[in-house]
């Protein structure tokens, strides 16, 4: 089994899903960290910060907003994919605005996530290098566009 | 019928949303029944009075008349019997009994009498015992006995007295004027003349008779004394019923036996015992009066009818504007409690997907871990049922994923991407996905799309799924060589207006109230309950209506109004 060099921290409440989730995790070669609560979270991401963060919404204490938004503040690098049963349009929405990477509803299908923090990780991962080759190809419009989206994620 | 009135008018307080027919003719019948009561009653005792003052006067105005007529009847009369009777007295006094009894004396006295005053037929003389001693006259009197006649036995008492009309002895009518005297000696006597009762006719005869007037003397047993033209001849007994006359004149109506009617004024003739009477018949002076009731039943009658009219029609016009009104606010009131029964079983039901959720990602993540760790476990007995098993709970929860999911609306793109277009494309487009689906059903799928409309902002995909459920659900209601029918419309204001129309199956009342709630289906086999609660939750977040009218058997519209531009509000 290929150990996969992406650093995964979960945060949920609910300890038997993000328990489970870990061990599926784990399964397929993914080493991830867990917070059960928002407090927690925080915590670990300025301790150790991941490259993707899957974040619950509704959590006791602080709640996934808050979390996401000290992230974005904090560790504006970091992606945030939020995994929640509570989520409506609206709240989609404004984690979208608040620079989540991707938005997945409860229960949904391991491949699913795991596709989605492969993204997120090579969008993190691999942006400043295609810019680079970008920029050193003397494409610096494109460049500075690549650049410009991860900006955007990160102002909005 | 009182009873009912107050009744009615309790209900009248009572505001009830029954809008049944029934209620409105009750409500409507009880208003007209009360105004025109109220309108008539006072028209009705209005003409009775009119009525009865024109009766009274006119009674009056008959009564005044009468009395005249009595007043100078009895008048002449008195003059005539008291000239007579003074005469008869005067010579009473005048002559000495052993004078009068000489018979040429006697008639030398009658002849002058006669000469001064017509009418006197004879003259006689009685003495105490009743026996006449000297007569002058046509008829052989002499030496009859008058002792036992009423005059003779009055005149011991009142010395002068007028007889009743007598036929007497000699056949025909006449009246006694007798005198008394007590002369010298104390032998007492009676002068006695008689007169003509054709002076009595030809006075009342000019005097009293005119028009229609009746006037005739009765004595005091109410024996005609002289013809009445009304009541027979003379000495006929009187039909009518006269109270006691006395010398004031009384007015009034009397009645005869068979039933005629009369007005009528009487009195007493002074000195004598008879009562003079005139009488009018009642029908003659009535005429006018039942010509004046004719005229106030002709006008009660139109008044009447014109208000019944007036009443009913503009009442029954009310009644209808009424029911028609009231049917639009209980429409209203209806259409808004479903609106809000609908949000909240939306609102519920979200609710419960969502905290369905978590507990379902829980069993996911389960099951799937210990899939993964079957997977990576060697052969083992009876591994594969249990793979199979696990599966299954797989699949559960997938199902379920997808209700929650559906209900939740998250199949759909959360914001809604709004563009413009024009909606007839969007229409057909949608149209050609179903086209095969009809084509197989034999269902014959029409459009009648109005190209001229102004192009509409809003989600084109969201649209295209409500008009997909809406034709999909039209199609799959339809039975073959049906007919299913989109028509694209604009409505007043800012809306659009697309309507399916089908002629399918149709729906009762009870599966209309229903038909937009979640998990509401009446396919059987394959749906679950959630197409139109979704069509209904994406046509209200456009700000949009949506609106359903089935017939069973008939079949089924749905109509759905879109803003051209979503009002800023509805988010």
């Amino acid at each position: 089994m290929t150990k996969e060099p992406i650093k995964i921290l979960l945060v949920d409440d609910e300890v038997q899903f993000v328990d489970t989730l870990k061990d599926r995790l784990y399964l397929r070669g993914f080493e991830a960290a867990v917070a059960y609560s928002g407090e927690e979270g925080l915590q670990k991401v300025k301790k150790n910060p991941p490259d993707v963060i899957v974040l619950d919404l509704r959590m006791p204490g602080i709640d996934g907003f808050e979390v996401l938004r000290a992230v974005k503040k904090t560790n504006p690098d970091v992606q945030v994919i939020i995994l929640t049963g509570h989520g409506g349009d609206a709240e989609e929405a404004s984690a979208f605005r608040m620079g989540a990477y991707s938005f997945l509803r409860k229960p949904m299908d391991i491949d699913d996530l795991l596709g989605c923090i492969r993204l997120a990780y090579r969008d993190r991962v691999e942006k400043p290098y295609v810019a680079a080759a970008m920029a050193e190809g003397g494409d610096f419009d494109t460049a500075r566009e690549v650049m410009r989206e991860k900006d955007l994620l990160k102002d909005a | 019928m009182l009873d009912a009135l107050v009744n009615g008018f309790k209900r009248l307080w009572e505001v009830s949303d029954d809008v049944s027919p029934q209620r409105y003719r009750a409500l409507g019948r009880l208003l007209s029944s009360l105004m025109i009561v109220v309108s008539v009653a006072p028209l009705l005792v209005l003409s009775w009075i009119n009525y009865n003052q024109y009766q009274a006067s006119m009674a009056r105005e008959i009564e005044v008349p009468l009395r005249d007529v009595v007043q100078r009847t009895r008048t002449a009369l008195e003059v005539l019997l008291g000239e007579r009777l003074s005469t008869v007295s005067l010579i009473s006094e005048a002559y000495s009994f052993d004078k009068l009894a000489s018979d040429g004396d006697l008639a030398k006295i009658f002849h002058a009498m006669r000469g001064e005053f017509d009418g006197f037929v004879d003259l006689g003389l009685i003495n105490e015992e009743g026996r006449q001693v000297a007569y002058v006259g046509p008829y052989e009197l002499k030496n009859v006995d008058y002792s036992d006649q009423t005059w003779w036995r009055e005149v011991q008492v009142h010395r002068k007295v007028v007889s009743d009309i007598l036929s007497g002895a000699r056949g025909t009518p006449h009246l006694v004027l007798a005198v008394g005297h007590l002369g010298e000696g104390g032998r007492s006597w009676v002068l006695k003349a008689t007169i003509e009762t054709r002076q009595l006719d030809r006075l009342l005869a000019t005097v009293g008779q005119s028009g229609e007037t009746d006037i005739f003397l009765v004595n005091r047993e109410g024996i005609l004394q002289t013809a009445s033209a009304n009541f027979g001849a003379l000495f006929k007994k009187c039909p009518l019923e006269l109270p006691q006359a006395s010398w004031n004149i009384t007015a009034g109506r009397v009645s005869a036996p068979n039933g005629a009617r009369f007005a009528a004024a009487y009195a007493s003739v002074p000195d004598t015992n008879l009562m003079l009477v005139a009488v009018k018949p009642e029908a003659e002076f009535m005429r006018p009066l039942s010509a004046l009731q004719t005229d106030i039943l002709l006008v009660l009658a139109t008044g009447v009818v014109l208000i019944f009219v007036m009443t009913v029609v503009p009442m029954k016009l009310l009644m209808k504007r009424l029911q028609a009104s009231d049917e639009r606010r209980v429409a209203v009131f209806a259409q808004m409690e479903h609106t809000q029964k609908l949000s909240s079983i939306g609102r519920l039901a979200a609710g419960v997907a969502h905290e369905v959720n978590n507990p379902l990602a829980i069993i996911n993540e389960k099951s799937g871990l210990a899939m993964d760790y079957l997977n990576a476990a060697g052969d083992f007995p009876r591994k594969e049922r249990i793979v199979a098993l696990i599966g299954s709970i797989g699949q559960a929860v997938d199902r379920a994923r997808g209700i929650t999911h559906r209900l939740l609306g998250f199949s759909r793109r959360m914001e809604a991407n709004m563009q413009q277009m024009q909606l007839a494309e969007v229409i057909e487009e949608t149209m050609s996905f179903v086209e095969r689906d009809a084509q197989r059903r034999g269902v014959e799928l029409a459009a009648s799309l109005d190209r001229g409309l102004p192009e509409v902002t809003s989600d084109r995909g969201q649209l295209q799924q409500v008009f997909l459920n809406l034709v999909g659900n039209a199609v799959q209601a339809t039975a073959e060589g049906g007919r299913v029918e989109v028509t694209l419309k604009g409505l007043d204001g800012d809306f659009a207006e697309v309507s399916v129309a089908d002629t399918g199956c149709g729906m009762s009342r009870e599966v209309v109230s229903h038909i937009f709630e979640p998990f509401y289906t009446t396919k059987k086999e394959n749906g679950h309950g959630l197409g139109l609660f979704i069509t209904y939750g994406i046509v209200r977040r456009l700000g949009g209506e949506i609106a359903v009218e089935s017939e069973e058997g008939k079949g089924t519209t749905f109509r759905v109004a879109i803003p051209y531009v979503k009002p800023e509000k509805q988010a």
